[in-house]
């Protein structure tokens, strides 16, 4: 029984990990973008939800309401501003801008908030749990599992249904000739970092509700979402939900063995996918 | 004034010169042909007009606007819309998507809507759930030409439309260009094939090396004449 | 500019006066810095043997992203294991650390090839994070080798630094104490590591697998097409700069005399600094890490007491070089002088089509 519920502890973990990767899969998939800063980001939505929640004595699902909108301005900006002038041909320049744009903001955090270790107010829903047949799920992680496959119909059908989402597709296509569309595809661009971001607030409020964070934690935000995006396969929304689920239970099975292995038991089932299905395992046809 | 003008319109790819001061002028209602040799710069002037090559601003004017520094989605809601060559459908959309992505982002008032376009290309109705890279060359030109009608343009410029298609397919999508002119819109279309381009235009342009050849009606120009603005021999 | 016969003879040459000058200028600079102990203080050859090994890496760094295209943000992982394996061996087997170097820059190069195999399998950014998430691994397996020292890391042990080869023999030349003496021995080891490396590195570009590189790295299908083997020359240049980055990896860590795997793995001193170096001297060229080490060891000197502020304004100045500068300060330079001190391409000059005015 007690496998039962690490095993399923592991699953609602992954529901986590699949927002922090959804905005990441977003933007791959419409730019072929890979934002080095994007576990950076999920921190610094953190705190901004903390600042409100600490400032205005707001709950903090009403401060990531609140939060939510500055973040789509920042993606926007961020994009249209700055990542949109490193795109083309090369890979150097993205990679380098967002690395060094994820030192930086490290970095800030740090000096705006300290090392200090940080964690957003939650009242009884922390402790809340519902029984199912002897399993005890918390309300907490059951909420973040839910959220991550509320994100990824919510994508999907945004892609698939809507005329932006056409846009998206045409315009990852192949730009010159959405232009001929009158889509510009900076604007476009822009907009999928905008709604990436909306992701990340949502990420960050489940991060900061369900454990402690500082500035130093982006990178292995960035890296689980790496995993998950590689685990299932570029570009599949429902794949990176899969990818999410494989790195929670392995980092949750891995932890209950033993607990200095919980983080490497996730990286060595990220390789061992890489090894047998190095296109993850839902690739899209077309690349 | 005319609808569509050039004056001395020069582009450049790099250090790479394609066009050296071309004057066209295309009036209201009518449709003129640009023919000439590969190289002579047609395209260059097809992606001029459209926006995709920026131009310096007044070298390029839309009903007496300047437009020649507008980038491509600026030109388009002012009326202008482009079939690029080789058709450049969108792999990730179906024939439909396609078609509505012509019209993005604009509630467009004119004739032309999927309803008319499917009247115009009745088969394309019946694929319309296929990826428009999954069709047949001549039905991907349809979608291509129907996509750019979507916008209800006042100006519509055709790039080789009959580039690497079987003669009787090329006879189908000619047989749409009158209801294309009927529906108010004026054409500039690119030809390699001479005879077509003889038979839909009002006026023909000859390019050669970046430059105009020859300008007039299909019927004053002579063979000979345009066989020395096309090879630069004369006969 | 001559007027040429058809009878003009051609001559290939990669040579210019600059870079005749420069090698004149570089044999005298490491005459210099050979006997810079004589004369100099101690903190001065710290500082030193800091530049020499960071030139290192940013060096292999370079030629791994910027001459082979593989844009690696998990050198860290060959620092470490290079570091790891040094002590290993002194440690576990007591071998010398000096000799035990050799070994770091061995195991760095052996668990280059699991690596590699698992990050060719990611394309460019992939990569990327790829390699880092190896490095990670590597980190945390190493926190689990308790026999040196597990999380917490260890340190060499006393007996092995004061018996190090060749410190008696300094400690006497110089009269200097122990310490000093191996700091003087591991700065003429890094100023060695470094001309060699600088030399390999140049040999390797101007050899005509190294051209291949170019050509690989600029358009990999049209090298294909020409014969050239992009996957090989992709798995040299790796296991290439891992050995490289291994040596000075455990290098570093003689000097140190102290080993955790946060720090021995650490990507913001083995890779995010290295990346900063490079980009801001110039990427894609020799002449370009030097001047960058040099940049930022004065920005460190600087504004290193600031902190954070201190790496807030390195990642801001990466992105700016970046936009504004892809080429870095060296591209710059050549840009507006049209000067190579480690001329690359070949250049064809008389015969009749004289090319050197371009």
């Amino acid at each position: 029984m007690i496998w039962v519920d690490t095993l399923t502890q592991g699953i609602l973990l992954g529901g986590l990990y699949a927002l922090f990767a959804a905005g990441l899969s977003l933007v791959f998939g419409i730019m072929r973008l890979v934002n080095l800063a994007h576990g950076d980001f999920i921190v610094m939505a953190a705190y901004l939800i903390l600042l409100l929640v600490t400032l205005l004595g707001l709950s903090p699902f009403l401060a990531a309401a609140i939060a939510a909108p500055l973040m789509y301005g920042v993606g926007w900006g961020l994009q249209k501003h700055l990542l949109n002038r490193t795109l083309g041909n090369d890979i150097l320049p993205p990679l380098l801008v967002t690395f060094g744009l994820s030192i930086a903001l490290q970095n800030a955090l740090l000096e705006a908030f300290s090392a200090d270790s940080q964690r957003l107010p939650t009242g009884a829903i922390s402790t809340a749990s519902i029984d199912m047949g002897g399993l005890t799920l918390g309300v907490l992680p059951l909420l973040t599992f839910g959220s991550a496959v509320a994100v990824i119909v919510g994508l999907n059908q945004l892609f698939y249904r809507t005329e932006l989402g056409r846009a998206f597709r045409a315009t990852s296509d192949d730009a010159t000739t959405a232009s001929l569309m009158g889509i510009r595809p900076s604007n476009i661009f822009a907009k999928a970092t905008a709604i990436a971001m909306l992701v990340v607030t949502l990420a960050a409020l489940y991060l900061g509700m369900r454990s402690n964070f500082d500035p130093s934690i982006g990178p292995a935000r960035l890296i689980y979402a790496f995993q998950a995006v590689i685990i299932g396969g570029l570009g599949s929304l429902w794949g990176t939900l899969v990818g999410g689920i494989i790195i929670g239970l392995a980092q949750t099975v891995g932890a209950a063995i033993n607990p200095e292995w919980q983080i490497l038991a996730g990286h060595v089932a990220f390789l061992i996918v890489l090894m047998l299905r190095p296109r993850g395992l839902f690739p899209r046809a077309v690349d | 004034m005319s609808l569509l003008n050039t004056q001395r319109l020069t582009a450049h790819y790099g250090d790479f010169q394609a066009l050296f001061g071309v004057d066209i002028a295309l009036n209201q209602g009518e449709t003129i042909a640009i023919i000439g040799a590969n190289g002579a710069g047609k395209t260059t002037l097809m992606r001029s007009l459209s926006g995709v090559l920026k131009n310096d601003p007044d070298m390029i004017t839309l009903e007496g606007r300047r437009i020649g520094g507008m980038s491509a989605d600026e030109v388009l809601p002012l009326g202008l819309a482009m079939v690029p060559e080789g058709r450049c459908l969108f792999p990730s959309l179906s024939v439909e998507e396609n078609l509505l992505i012509g019209a993005y982002g604009r509630k467009v008032e004119g004739y032309w809507s999927l309803a008319t376009i499917y009247d115009l290309f009745p088969i394309l109705a019946e694929r319309r759930n296929n990826p428009g890279t999954a069709l047949s060359g001549g039905q991907q030109q349809m979608v291509a030409i129907g996509r750019a009608l979507m916008s209800n343009p006042k100006v519509l410029l055709c790039d080789e439309i009959s580039l690497g298609l079987a003669p009787v397919v090329i006879k189908d999508i000619y047989a749409a260009v009158p209801k294309i002119q009927e529906s108010g819109a004026s054409l500039i279309v690119v030809e390699q094939d001479i005879g077509q381009a003889m038979k839909v235009a009002d006026r023909v342009y000859c390019m050669m090396e970046g430059q105009v050849t020859l300008e007039g009606t299909p019927d004053n120009l002579s063979r000979d004449d345009i066989h020395a603005a096309y090879f630069g021999v004369s006969a | 500019m001559h007027t040429h016969t058809p009878s003009t003879p051609y001559f290939v040459t990669t040579q210019t006066r600059a870079s005749q000058i420069t090698m004149m200028l570089a044999v005298a600079l490491i005459a210099v810095l050979i006997i810079l102990p004589f004369f100099a203080g101690r903190v001065l050859i710290q500082d030193m043997f800091f530049i020499l090994t960071m030139l290192v890496l940013a060096q292999f760094w370079n030629l791994l992203a910027g001459y082979g295209g593989m844009v690696s943000i998990g050198q860290q992982a060959f620092v470490g294991m290079g570091a790891y394996a040094m002590f290993g061996g002194v440690i576990l087997a007591g071998i010398d650390p000096i000799p035990a170097i050799l070994l770091g820059g061995l195991a760095s190069l052996i668990v280059a090839v699991p690596t590699a195999f698992f990050a060719f399998r990611l394309q460019g950014p992939y990569f990327a994070i790829g390699t880092w998430v190896i490095a990670e691994v590597m980190r945390l397996v190493m926190a689990q080798v308790k026999a040196l020292g597990g999380g917490t890391g260890t340190s060499l042990p006393r007996s092995a630094t004061r018996e190090m080869w060749a410190t008696e023999w300094i400690a006497e030349l110089f009269d200097v104490r122990n310490s000093a003496a191996r700091d003087i021995l591991t700065y003429w080891l890094a100023l060695a590591l470094a001309v060699a490396t600088i030399i390999a590195i140049y040999a390797l570009l101007r050899s005509k697998p190294g051209l291949a590189l170019s050509a690989v790295r600029d358009n990999p299908e049209a090298a294909k097409s020409v014969g050239v083997d992009a996957g090989r020359m992709k798995w040299f240049v790796f296991l290439t700069s891992a050995f490289g980055t291994g040596l000075a990896g455990a290098l570093i860590y003689v000097q140190k005399a102290r080993i955790s795997p946060d720090a021995a793995f650490s990507v913001t001193d083995w890779t995010a600094y290295v990346l900063f170096i490079v980009i801001i001297g110039g990427i894609g060229t020799i002449e370009g890490p030097i001047i960058g080490v040099i940049i930022f060891f004065l920005l460190q000197s600087l504004l290193a007491d600031y902190g954070s502020w201190y790496l807030f304004t390195l990642g801001i100045i990466g992105i700016v070089v970046m936009l504004f500068a892809p080429r870095g300060l060296w591209g710059l330079i050549t840009e507006k002088t049209g000067i190579q001190l480690f001329p690359i391409r070949r250049r064809l000059s008389g015969g009749p089509l004289d090319t050197s005015k371009y």
